[in-house]
């Protein structure tokens, strides 16, 4: 198990949800591959996955923690994270890390559209998981998957830099799942995503009535 | 010890009682109230007369506090917060307007500078309108906001998330008295047609959070900023209504989140002032050396930034490599690295650590030649020294003006550290220098902020061998409500002065709660020091002001 999701530095059976990525796999290998496509899948995610830069972006607490993985003593670059881009348009995946207000949503919105595919985005800290402690008021957007499809949370208040790295490397291992050829497990378009959306919205007026 | 040197001198904030009477006779219409701190309730219409002789007679030149509060049925208002620097004399004015439709109350921004913003920001949650400020547009929250956040009244639903971008205006409203002496409503312009505006955040990693700024450029000289805030505007304030005394405590830690410990010592010290406690000599030796630890662990990350920012990521890494270890002390007592929730109304939540008084020793040893280091690696540095020396000069009666407190205040020679100002908790009995430099330039503030991690370390080392035995937690009562009345406390926050004002009406749930913000006045002086500059020295100026953002949106 786990041909392509071994991560060098931490043992398979150490991760939390393994059946989630063991889904993915799975769904990977469903109709089998062309042998050559298949080799040069292999390659690049593995060039993917081990140089995933983010972007620089923090409102809050979170983007102080953020910038303490990033310097000596725990040091993302290690895992190949390397650089963090100013420009979007360098980045791969963007850590959102803070709260969201209403007016700093369609800015973030904006910035994710800028990012060229295949992009992720990790929700860092209570803030953008949930709202966080700021769950009650009238300007933080309650998690940051209402505007953006989410590919890893890392909850905490803020989250310590062991538990970045944990997120970050789930982040690798959902890379590895991938075939950059052919589109399985592709991170879902936007279209498809506001879709979603507005179908859990349906969702949760019918319940809304159904309780009425 | 005797008994009346555990007064702590914060208690009374308007503890001169001559000044009331000078202000009694100077205008008769003058009410005092004297629950919690005291009042000076002032009609409206005497209000901006007074103001003007005090600043100009009384030498009240610092505007420490505005307050905007929902008054119920008796209007909506604002409370004034004055102090005179030299004589240091303190004195709090309140306004009230009856009418809640179109509330109107007269500017003193062009008495004291920081009041423009703090007016914006009245404006901005109570719809109080000021006459003679130029710039009346909503200061954090988006220009087609429906209906004032703060007001009592307020339907939390009515502004659902708006995905659209937000619009630029070129103009900004205000009001102005015409030679009739009626008042029409002024456009005025921040930027003409053919000037030449650049953007400048809110995502710009020089920026240090979500800081949005609007430049006008000549070539590549500055001619004018327009500050943009609210990027990060969590509402704290109005959920500090809804919340219990102990409740609010969580939220001051994620304002100025490298303030942590000393922004919660000031919430504590609000309700312990309101409530008449006060806390044993071991909380207040513990309280002030976490706040040493926390302004060492800031100033760290100062230096930090201000070179990652100037392009030495070397002495980056350094910084963060020492700042590590100040944390690990925090988290070895509180349990949290960034944000230690440690201090409880009436002590602290935890004893410190068996280890505590060894490792901080351990780690005063370790640091004192490694400033040397930061200093060999980066002060002495020519490409450094050009960019910061002589740029941003910041003069003493702005800073004074713009209550630009902290380094940045006593980089301009105006000693404002609420320290020595209204000493609290141990500051009164321990040694220590308070750092001024005269020249206000970006050299000056990056030199203040280095000598005071030297100072820190001077005031733990004082304190840290004579940790009395007794009580880290005082007992108090299940339920904490405080009495009817307000209160202020001020504290030396990592970046100035940090206040919380309470206003209470016998609940549990304080009926307003206001966070002084340190960040504020900083980043409305950036706009006068920044003029002539070039743009590049934007970031140095950004990066020696050391504002933290979700600490001005709050």
């Amino acid at each position: 198990m786990g041909r392509n999701v071994k991560i060098k530095s931490m043992k398979y059976e150490d991760f939390n949800d393994n059946e989630y990525i063991e889904k993915l796999v799975e769904e990977l290998r469903k109709n089998g591959t062309n042998v050559i496509v298949g080799c040069l899948d292999d390659v690049i995610e593995w060039g993917r996955s081990n140089s995933l830069w983010p972007l620089t972006f923090a409102t809050s607490c979170c983007g102080i923690e953020f910038m303490a993985v990033g310097a000596a003593r725990y040091d993302f670059a290690r895992f190949g994270f390397e650089v963090t881009r100013a420009s979007p348009r360098q980045a791969d995946f963007i850590m959102v890390a803070g709260t969201i207000t209403y007016k700093m949503a369609p800015v973030l919105k904006r910035l994710y559209d800028q990012m060229a595919d295949p992009k992720y985005v990790v929700a860092t800290g209570g803030c953008a998981v949930s709202g966080g402690p700021f769950k009650k008021s009238y300007h933080v957007v309650q998690g940051v998957d209402k505007i953006l499809p989410v590919d890893v949370y890392i909850p905490g208040c803020p989250p310590r830099p062991e538990a970045m790295l944990y997120g970050l490397m789930q982040l690798q291992r959902k890379v590895k799942a991938q075939r950059f050829f052919g589109g399985v497990n592709k991170s879902i378009s936007e279209k498809e995503y506001e879709r979603l959306m507005s179908e859990d919205a349906a969702d949760a007026d019918d319940e809304g009535a159904g309780l009425a | 010890m005797k008994e009346q040197d555990w007064h702590n001198p914060n208690d009374r904030i308007m503890e001169n009682r001559s000044i009331i009477d000078r202000i009694m006779a100077m205008e008769p219409s003058v009410r005092l109230s004297e629950a919690g701190d005291g009042q000076l309730l002032v009609p409206n219409d005497r209000f901006r007369e007074l103001a003007i002789r005090l600043r100009r007679e009384e030498g009240f030149d610092f505007l420490r506090s505005l307050t905007g509060v929902d008054r119920g049925e008796e209007g909506l208002g604002c409370v004034y917060h004055l102090e005179n620097t030299s004589t240091g004399e303190n004195v709090i004015l309140s306004v009230t307007v009856p009418d809640r439709e179109n509330p109107v109350l007269h500017s003193v921004g062009d008495l004291w500078k920081t009041a423009e913003l703090n007016e914006r920001e009245a404006y901005d949650f109570y719809g109080i309108s000021f006459f003679g400020n130029p710039d009346l547009r909503r200061l954090y929250l988006r220009d087609e906001w429906k209906g004032y956040p703060l007001r009592k009244d307020y339907d939390m639903s009515s502004n659902p998330l708006n995905m659209d971008n937000e619009g630029d205006e070129d103009t900004s409203e205000g009001y102005e008295r015409t030679e009739s002496g009626d008042y029409i409503i002024k456009r005025h312009p921040l930027f003409e047609e053919q000037e030449y505006v650049i953007n400048l955040g809110p995502q710009h990693p020089a920026t240090h959070g979500v800081l949005r700024f609007r430049v006008s450029l000549e070539g590549e000289i500055i001619k004018k900023i327009d500050v943009h805030c609210g990027y990060i505007h969590r509402g704290i304030e109005k959920m500090c209504e809804s919340l219990t005394y102990p409740q609010t405590l969580a939220l001051t830690d994620r304002l100025d989140y490298l303030s942590a410990a000393q922004n919660r010592h000031a919430l504590c010290m609000c309700i312990e002032k309101g409530l008449g406690v006060e806390v044993s000599e071991r909380i207040q030796y513990i309280r002030t050396i976490m706040d040493e630890l926390q302004r060492i662990d800031s100033h760290l990350l100062f230096f930090s930034c201000l070179c990652m920012d100037m392009g030495a990521l070397t002495a980056f890494f350094y910084g963060f490599r020492d700042r590590e270890k100040v944390l690990d002390i925090l988290e070895q007592t509180t349990g949290g690295r960034l944000i230690q929730t440690y201090n409880t109304i009436g002590g602290v939540q935890a004893d410190i650590h068996p280890d505590f008084v060894a490792n901080v020793k351990k780690f005063i040893k370790y640091m004192r030649p490694m400033l040397r280091e930061y200093h060999e690696v980066f002060t002495g540095n020519i490409i450094a020294r050009e960019r910061l020396v002589g740029t941003g000069i910041l003069s003493r009666e702005d800073a004074i003006s713009f209550g630009a407190t902290g380094g940045t205040g006593r980089a301009s020679g105006w000693a404002c550290d609420v320290r020595k100002r209204h000493p609290y908790a141990m500051y009164g009995k321990v040694d220590f220098k308070e750092i001024l430099y005269d020249e206000g330039d970006c050299m000056a503030r990056y030199m203040v902020r280095m000598k005071e991690i030297e100072e820190s370390m001077n005031i733990i080392e004082q304190l840290i061998d004579n940790i009395p035995a007794g009580e880290w937690q005082m007992k108090m009562k299940p339920v904490i409500k405080l009495p009817e009345g307000s209160w202020y406390s001020a504290v030396e926050s990592s970046r100035g002065e940090f206040g919380v004002y309470i206003e209470s009406r016998g609940d549990k749930y304080p009926y307003r709660m206001k966070f002084r913000s340190t960040g504020l006045p900083l980043v409305a002086c950036v706009d006068t020091i920044s003029r002539g500059a070039k743009i590049a020295d934007l970031i140095a100026i950004g990066g020696t002001l050391d504002y933290v953002v979700p600490d001005i949106d709050r």
